[in-house]
């Protein structure tokens, strides 16, 4: 006979992924303030022209975008592990962790609206 | 009192008061990791997206930005701000050298922790100087 089989709501086995994906965004973002910071020497500051045009450039757009996703996926694996050491009854955590997602959510539907909408 | 009458597991104190314990450094620098963390996406992502949107809509919106950045109220925040991303920095590319086994013995993974707490403190008092 199977015993009853007992489904929980919190912990599962992506411990080791999380893990890489934290270092793999994190990695990702430095890359990026690296690159940033060196258009920025490059164009010995940021003017509004220069400014303009760098978020006018396509290739520019999609990077940011990369980096907007790393930091979004960073924040959502910094904050469910917070959530799991603080936030102990199971419904209490469940309600938090479906507020940032909803937050993060909303991050990014705001990073595209500002690439790529006609601001 | 008889050897019999004892309890077999003497009860053990127990004394988790986090205030009164002394924290090493490296302890302090990760809660502040997870302190700065939280900050920065309550804070600091969506101050980023607003400010990055006004810049790009229009001088008078970028113009309204800057006015509230570098109000009293705005520089305190965008202090905060310049703290969180120093220091969760700083304590991400220590955790990634910790990954490749750099610093991993006791005496060097203090010195980097205690290394990270001041430089982002410096970094940020130097925003300060900037800003005020």
């Amino acid at each position: 006979m199977v015993g009853p089989v007992h489904k929980l709501a919190v912990g599962a086995h992506y411990g080791g992924w999380d893990w890489l994906v934290q270092r793999a965004t994190a990695l990702v973002m430095l890359a990026y303030t690296v690159l940033f910071i060196g258009i920025v020497l490059w164009n010995g500051g940021l003017s509004y022209p220069v400014w303009k045009s760098l978020f006018a450039n396509g290739a520019f757009r999609v990077v940011s975008f990369v980096f907007m996703a790393a930091l979004l996926y960073h924040a959502w694996v910094g904050a469910r592990n917070v959530l799991m050491d603080y936030a102990k009854p199971t419904a209490l955590r469940l309600a938090l962790m479906i507020v940032v997602v909803a937050l993060l959510a909303a991050y990014a539907g705001w990073t595209v609206q500002l690439l790529w909408g006609d601001a | 009192m008889a050897a019999a009458d004892r309890p077999l597991v003497k009860p053990r104190p127990i004394y988790l008061n986090l205030f009164a314990i002394r924290q090493p450094v490296p302890a302090i620098i990760s809660i502040l990791h997870r302190v700065s963390g939280v900050l920065l996406i309550l804070v600091g992502i969506p101050v980023l997206l607003w400010f990055v949107d006004a810049s790009l809509a229009s001088p008078e919106r970028y113009a309204g930005a800057y006015g509230a950045l570098t109000s009293w109220f705005g520089r305190l925040v965008l202090l905060t701000l310049a703290w969180s991303v120093f220091h969760h920095v700083l304590a991400g590319i220590r955790h990634l050298l910790l990954d490749i086994h750099l610093g991993l013995d006791l005496a060097p993974a203090r010195r980097s922790a205690a290394i990270v707490l001041v430089v982002a403190l410096l970094l940020t008092l130097a925003c300060a100087v900037r800003l005020w």
